[in-house]
């Protein structure tokens, strides 16, 4: 092996070493940038076909959550279909699920269906809302059987 | 705290095709360092290179696969520089053994025993990423983590299975296998520091006295984190082993300045810091060698212990100059450890300053990425955690490259993804996974909920639960 070669496959792997170098850098420089806006953020309202299809009665598939429960508190046993989506828990007369319990604010929080998932929102409630033991501060996914708290009443998602 | 992705105005792509074609010159760096290996070494393109580079492709396609499959969002850039450094490692790894084959050392299998741990890490970085679907759900083990890390620091002093290697007491030898445990345990302080943080954090910022410009928390706010902290320490110290003090230290104290956004706890870490390290100088034989190492290296060259190493080591990078020897025309076995702390030496000899300014920065990219998953995390414990993360391999680079080229006095730590050492690289795959986990939760699209008109006022007043 000459001297030549040698010294030819030491620069040429410098070079993959750097050209691996900055396209990495180029990706994160277009990962900066390159992000596209979404329609809210954009300013106005978005589409209201969109917001339509979020609240489309879609087809139950086989295992997904049906209604919405209240499995403890002062209005156990209330149901609300999750084909109503999104669903406003409150005290308030206009929420889907209305509870008569003292600890909970009127617009309290909301289940609503993002794609396939159910997320939990808190409204900025008095007492929060609970996704098992912890204080929810974002959108939340919750499952089957999850227990939602908000005040002293439990609900869950049931099929 | 709350929904900073969508205040920033933008969704993330998901950026995985980007991944791909970064995966693959990674795959051309690594494999193309070992081919480069053989014709430096041997004269030849090594033998098994397709094997080889079969088995390297095989594990970096698994863990894209399964980033495509349970972790979409996830950093693209993380993976290919974690990717590119392990393969550069083991190229570098293979170059030594040959080395001491040729020149009848003992031990000359460290590139394969390595492939063997990395194709672990990978194992594990793949359950990990199938497993952990939510990384929220290791707050949860906010104190069983904070547990298990000390165990797992305790766990060489005992009889049986703990062992001491070049005077550091932090093996333990299982089945014939030899373990690094505090490797793993950094990991689980990480995640039991952020766990408790994130629900103290107010309480450590703003309850308080203020004494002498520092805001000091109360102290049962502080008390069991400092527990944690003074434990692990001790054990540390009782282990002699500088490095992972140093980290740890610089870990509880970056995490709690994040947690509190308070500059005073700097000012006590510095003190803490200076206190200490003058008490180990005074009190430790083995701190004040280090020190006079790095202040005269050349004068104690021949003494035992002496500088030897860390000059040989200067000697080769200066030789190396700005584009090396080439492989295999340096002389790295002049280098005792240049398998495991010094490999950045034979890196500078034989491949000169380019590619260690490549390496150094392919770990700045890394730490960016870990901090801007942090910036961008929509929940306080996944910020915590992945700066958590950051600091530990930001520190463990410092410590270790700034020691080997002579910048601060020399203690000993893995350089991640590159060094020789199972426990290291398998818990840094580990690492990257979490960070990873994180990262794909935070650039996920937040879910799409309509806005609630609050027209209807809340007329009927609301009782307040009494919390605690």
């Amino acid at each position: 092996m000459s001297e030549l070669t040698l010294f030819l496959i030491r620069v040429a792997f410098l070079a993959i070493l750097w050209i691996f170098v900055l396209s990495a850098i180029s990706v994160i420089r277009s990962d900066m940038f390159g992000a596209r806006v979404p329609e809210t953020a954009r300013g106005g309202a978005p589409a209201p076909t969109s917001r339509k299809g979020n609240g489309k009665p879609r087809k139950p598939r086989r295992g997904a959550p049906t209604h919405l429960l209240v499995v403890e508190g002062e209005n156990s046993g209330v149901r609300a279909e999750l084909a109503d989506a999104p669903l406003l828990i409150g005290r308030g007369s206009d929420a889907a699920i209305k509870l008569d319990d003292d600890y909970v604010s009127t617009r309290h929080a909301r289940v609503a269906a993002s794609g396939d998932e159910w997320f939990v929102e808190d409204l900025g409630s008095t007492n929060g809302t609970y996704v098992g033991p912890v204080r929810i501060t974002q959108p939340t996914t919750i499952g089957l059987g999850v227990q939602v708290r908000v005040g002293k009443t439990i609900l869950e998602l049931r099929k | 705290m709350s929904q900073t992705g969508t205040l920033m105005g933008f969704v993330h792509r998901r950026r995985r095709g980007a991944e791909l074609f970064l995966l693959v010159l990674a795959l051309v760096v690594g494999i193309g360092a070992y081919a480069a290996v053989g014709l430096g070494v041997e004269g030849v393109v090594p033998a098994d290179l397709v094997g080889y580079g079969g088995w390297l492709t095989a594990l970096i396609v698994a863990a894209h696969v399964t980033v495509r499959l349970v972790a979409p969002y996830a950093d693209p850039v993380l993976l290919p520089l974690v990717a590119a450094l392990n393969g550069l490692g083991l190229a570098i790894l293979r170059r030594l053994d040959l080395t001491y084959e040729a020149n009848g050392f003992d031990q000359h299998t460290f590139a394969r025993q390595q492939l063997t741990w990395m194709t672990l890490g990978v194992i594990l970085f793949v359950a990990t990423l199938f497993l952990l679907r939510d990384h929220r759900s290791l707050q949860r083990l906010t104190y069983t983590s904070g547990l298990a890390g000390i165990v797992l620091l305790v766990l060489p002093f005992l009889p049986v299975i703990g062992s001491a290697k070049n005077g550091a007491k932090i093996w333990i030898y299982v089945a014939g296998f030899s373990f690094q445990p505090g490797e793993v345990a950094k990991v689980l302080l990480v995640i039991a520091f952020a766990g408790y943080l994130v629900l103290h954090r107010d309480a450590l910022a703003l309850a308080g006295r203020r004494v002498l410009f520092v805001d000091l928390p109360r102290g049962r706010d502080l008390g069991p984190i400092l527990a944690m902290f003074g434990i692990s320490m001790m054990i540390l110290v009782a282990q002699n082993d500088l490095g992972s003090s140093l980290l740890f230290f610089g870990l509880f104290l970056v995490m709690l300045y994040v947690a509190t956004e308070r500059a005073g706890w700097l000012v006590v870490g510095g003190l803490l810091f200076t206190g200490g390290a003058l008490a180990a100088y005074t009190f430790v034989g083995n701190v004040q060698n280090r020190f006079n190492f790095w202040l005269h290296p050349f004068e104690y060259y021949e003494a035992s212990p002496g500088s030897g190493q860390l000059v040989e080591a200067l000697f080769g990078m200066g030789w190396g100059g700005l584009i090396g020897r080439g492989l295999g025309n340096g002389f790295p076995e002049r280098v005792p450890f240049a398998y495991s702390d010094f490999i950045l030496s034979t890196i500078g000899e034989e491949l000169g300053l380019t590619a260690v300014m490549a390496i150094v920065l392919c770990y700045g990219l890394i730490v960016e990425r870990a901090l801007r998953i942090a910036l961008i995390s929509r929940d306080g414990f996944g910020k915590l955690m992945a700066v958590g993360l950051a600091a530990i391999i930001a520190l463990q680079v410092f410590v270790v490259i700034g020691g080997v080229t002579g910048l601060i006095p020399l203690t000993g730590l893995t350089t991640p993804f590159l060094s020789y050492g199972g426990s290291s690289l398998v818990a840094n795959w580990v690492v990257v996974a979490l960070l990873l986990r994180i990262s794909d939760q935070a650039r996920r699209p937040a879910p799409r909920l309509d806005p609630v008109d609050d027209s209807v006022a809340d007329s009927e007043s609301t009782q307040v639960v009494k919390l605690r």
